[in-house]
């Protein structure tokens, strides 16, 4: 549901944390509240091409290899691990990362949903360096970047991450729990797990959906068009959704972007990145992703409002509609729906 | 080849109520039809159909038939209940890489327990852009295998669909020092190392259950004295010689839904059409392009089991002869086979579906089935169910058309009649005659084939790489028992990839051709 129809498949993901939790046992749920100011927070995430990681899975070693990276570059070991994007596939795998390396898992993120960048994250929007940058593969290799700025960053760690088969683990913004405050998205684990709960054996899942992201019921209807193409590594396309039942006569149209960016109806536009849109399928309320989107299906729009964070100047600039090509001025979801 | 005396065909679908066969002449056209009861056995009720056509046939046209086609349901029925399955030793090349996931997580502990002689993950494998991820090592192999109790093994390799040479060197390793039959992966499925391990390792655990049906399939025409040649369904709608049935058990998974859409496009003469294969209690919905049916872009399930095989896009909806009316609203259950006994129209005191449509003017060809006196009122609830019936499989047709109007809907199966003569988006629907044995006639008539799905540069060479992708799939096909001089590419697919260093494109190809006279 967070991965706003990108963010990967969570399936191999979920395997790996069943699993990992199944031999190591339960992993603790910290709040940053709860770690010492000066204990060492491990963002993590998998990088790489969709294609390499249904058929390359992980190697459990990846997330150790880090670790030990960093004990050695700061002189002691991490204390908890932190997910660096909520949505999608990066955001169930933290739990075997967590449950490998015998670590609490923070209940933070540094989207609170996904994104296609690796710079849109909330520690850069909170204005922390991107100078260190610790990769390790399934061979076992480890690669330590210390790049000048974040574009640097990003292209050398996509150098590494083709050079190493299209697939590797990040950790970036190695940070401690002081220095983490206000540069993480808090609650999000909470908030992932409130969402499951709500929605599963729910009589009416999409009304319990709704309620619970407190979230705008953009269209109920129809997929009726799906225009999609890959460019640049990235699926751009439209999605059009013709109301039925009480929705019936309206259309809604979805600018995708890996992930669904804008929500226009009749030339409104009724939601906007980094806002979260979300389509769902109106009768079990399981998120469906953009790959996935189909003619004929039934399904139903729904977007809420995005973290304070993103709502900023330079969370904007990071994420907003213009950071994604679209000529327009943020206006949260919320006013759109009142407006 | 009539003067030699072997130009009919028998066809024989063993479904999950009904085991139906049908005699096919050099012209195509069905001479004899049979219904018999699917047996506890299964291989009873081949027998018993076997007989049926033999005996309408007369005597002195055993000779004539020069081949029979067997489409059934054993191997899907061995993983649902977890009975005759083999013992598999689960081997995958690929370490260090994909040890966050190890063979069969996920599976269902009941089958995982039948199954599973034991797991290893060891070096092997290859990367995306070809490279190896590590050396074969045969010892780390032989310590996994020896003393071990398998039945068959399973050995999957990291990208083997793009390049399948560990798995070919380790499957000679193993049955020259080992002796074992192997499945190795990319004979099974596509990219998605999970869902084709799965595949792969399913496939071995039915190599008994495939060693049954094929002698029983031999024994039976022994037995009668057909020197036919036989042959199974799978899933494709194209038929395998036993020999290859032999190494490929799970692919005849799903060869009856792939079979009903074969036959009714042979059946109507329409290669293009949605298909609605109405039953007693479910109706089945696929789509046929270019005389075969449309392929699951979805990950398919099979016994709690994830995998990727190409199955026949299939959508069931609760819609059949025997679904049970309640008030205005109807389903999803169904009285099923005592339909004969239950319904109203055949004196029963369940108002079903059937009956709905009987109200409404609907019946099958040449039946007289009446509903007697009822009220208005009832006759007005009837009418308000079949038109919610005509809604649902509206809806159900508009979500296969995926948007294109304007094809004709191709009506089979026991419970046809149901439908409405319009439907919304579809120009027409058309009943074909011997509709209700149309799975039969798909596997009487169905093409031999075969199929490639790898990873290509997308470079310059890439034209003469999607030639050699077409030529072995041609080959595959003619060692499936397809002519060589009459195969041809019927799908080829190519979707470029992302993130990669050099570009690179997926390429899936299909051919197929009639069988080798």
């Amino acid at each position: 549901m967070l991965g706003t129809g990108g963010g990967g498949g969570v399936r191999a993901g979920s395997l790996a944390a069943a699993r990992a939790v199944g031999e190591h046992g339960p992993v603790p749920l910290v709040r940053l509240a709860e770690l010492s100011p000066d204990a060492l927070v491990l963002p993590l995430s998998g990088i790489g091409a969709p294609t390499v990681s249904h058929e390359m899975i992980h190697s459990e070693d990846e997330p150790k290899r880090v670790a030990e990276e960093v004990e050695r570059l700061f002189g002691r070991p991490p204390a908890a691990v932190m997910s660096s994007e909520i949505g999608g596939s990066n955001g169930v795998q933290p739990v075997a990362w967590a449950a490998w390396l015998g670590l609490p898992l923070l209940d933070a993120d540094g989207m609170g949903r996904a994104f296609p960048e690796v710079q849109m994250v909330s520690m850069h929007v909170a204005g922390l360096p991107a100078d260190l940058v610790i990769m390790s593969d399934v061979a076992g290799n480890v690669v330590t970047i210390r790049p000048v700025d974040g574009l640097w960053s990003e292209r050398l760690a996509r150098a590494v991450c083709v050079a190493a088969g299209s697939s590797a683990l990040m950790a970036d913004y190695v940070v401690t729990a002081e220095r983490a405050r206000g540069a993480v998205i808090e609650g999000t684990v909470t908030r992932a797990l409130e969402i499951g709960r709500a929605t599963e054996g729910a009589a009416d899942p999409l009304a319990a959906l709704a309620a619970e992201l407190g979230a705008v019921r953009l269209i109920t209807g129809k997929l009726t068009d799906v225009a999609r193409r890959t460019t640049g590594g990235f699926v751009r396309g439209t999605a059009t959704i013709e109301g039925t039942g009480d929705d019936r006569g309206r259309t809604l149209v979805l600018e995708l972007q890996n992930e669904n960016l804008v929500a226009v109806e009749d030339n409104q536009v009724r939601a906007m990145v980094p806002d979260l849109i979300s389509v769902v399928d109106t009768e079990t309320a399981a998120a469906v992703q953009t790959e996935d989107l189909r003619y004929g299906q039934r399904v139903t729009v729904l977007a809420w409002p995005c973290d304070p964070l993103w709502r900023t100047g330079k969370g904007l600039d990071t994420a907003g509609p213009r950071a994604f090509g679209y000529d327009l001025d943020y206006v949260p979801v919320e006013e759109l729906a009142h407006g | 080849m009539a003067e030699r005396g072997t130009d009919l065909r028998i066809g024989v679908d063993v479904g999950g109520t009904n085991t139906d066969a049908v005699v096919l002449g050099a012209d195509d056209r069905v001479i004899v039809k049979v219904k018999r009861p699917t047996s506890r056995d299964v291989t009873g009720g081949l027998r018993a159909a076997l007989d049926a056509v033999l005996g309408e046939l007369g005597p002195g046209a055993h000779g004539r038939v020069g081949r029979v086609m067997l489409g059934t349901t054993h191997a899907t029925n061995a993983v649902l209940e977890r009975a005759n399955l083999g013992r598999v030793a689960v081997l995958r090349l690929g370490a260090p890489a994909t040890t966050a996931v190890p063979p069969l997580s996920g599976w269902p502990a009941d089958l995982r327990g039948v199954v599973s002689a034991g797991e290893a993950v060891v070096p092997g494998g290859h990367y995306v852009d070809g490279r190896e991820i590590g050396r074969i090592d045969p010892g780390a192999i032989r310590r996994f295998l020896d003393g071990m109790e398998a039945d068959a093994v399973a050995v999957t390799a990291v990208f083997s669909p793009a390049t399948a040479d560990h798995e070919r060197a380790v499957e000679e390793l193993i049955r020259s020092e080992y002796g074992l039959p192997v499945s190795v992966s990319h004979e099974v499925g596509s990219l998605g190392l999970l869902e084709r391990e799965n595949a792969t390792v399913l496939n071995a655990a039915l190599y008994g259950v495939a060693g049954h049906v094929t002698g029983a399939l031999t024994a039976a025409l022994a037995e009668r004295g057909l020197a036919a040649t036989p042959y199974l369904a799978q899933n494709d709608g194209t038929l395998m010689t036993l020999e290859h049935a032999a190494r490929l058990p799970v692919s005849t998974i799903g060869s009856g839904p792939a079979n009903s859409l074969r036959g009714a496009a042979f059946l109507s003469g329409v290669p293009d059409a949605i298909v609605a294969d109405v039953g007693g209690t479910s109706t089945d919905l696929g789509v046929l392009t270019g005389g075969f049916p449309r392929e699951s872009s979805a990950a398919v399930e099979i016994g709690g089991v994830l995998t990727n095989f190409r199955m026949p896009d299939i959508l069931a909806i609760a819609l059949g002869g025997g679904t049970i009316v309640r008030g205005t609203r109807f389903g999803p259950d169904s009285v099923g086979y005592r339909i004969t006994r239950e319904a109203l129209v055949f004196g029963g005191g369940t108002a079903t579906l059937t009956d709905a449509a009987v109200a409404a003017g609907r019946r099958p060809p040449g039946v007289q089935w009446d509903l007697g006196d009822i009220s208005e009122d009832f006759r007005n609830t009837l009418q308000r169910v079949i038109t919610a019936a005509d809604e649902l499989a509206a809806d159900a047709v508009d979500r296969m058309a995926l948007g294109r109007a304007g094809r004709p809907l191709v009506a089979v199966g026991g419970g046809a009649f149901l439908l409405p003569q319009r439907i919304p988006g579809v120009s027409r629907v058309i009943h074909p005659e011997h509709a209700e044995v149309a799975n039969a006639v798909g596997a009487a008539i169905a093409l031999a084939s075969g199929r490639v799905d790898t990873i290509m540069p997308a470079g310059e060479s890439r034209t003469e790489a999607i030639e050699r992708v077409k030529q072995e799939a041609a080959a595959r096909a003619v060692a499936a028992g397809a002519d060589p001089d009459r195969v041809r590419i019927v799908d080829l697919l190519e979707v470029p990839l992302s993130y990669l260093a050099e570009p690179a494109v997926r390429i899936h190809a299909k051919a197929a051709g009639p069988l080798t006279r």
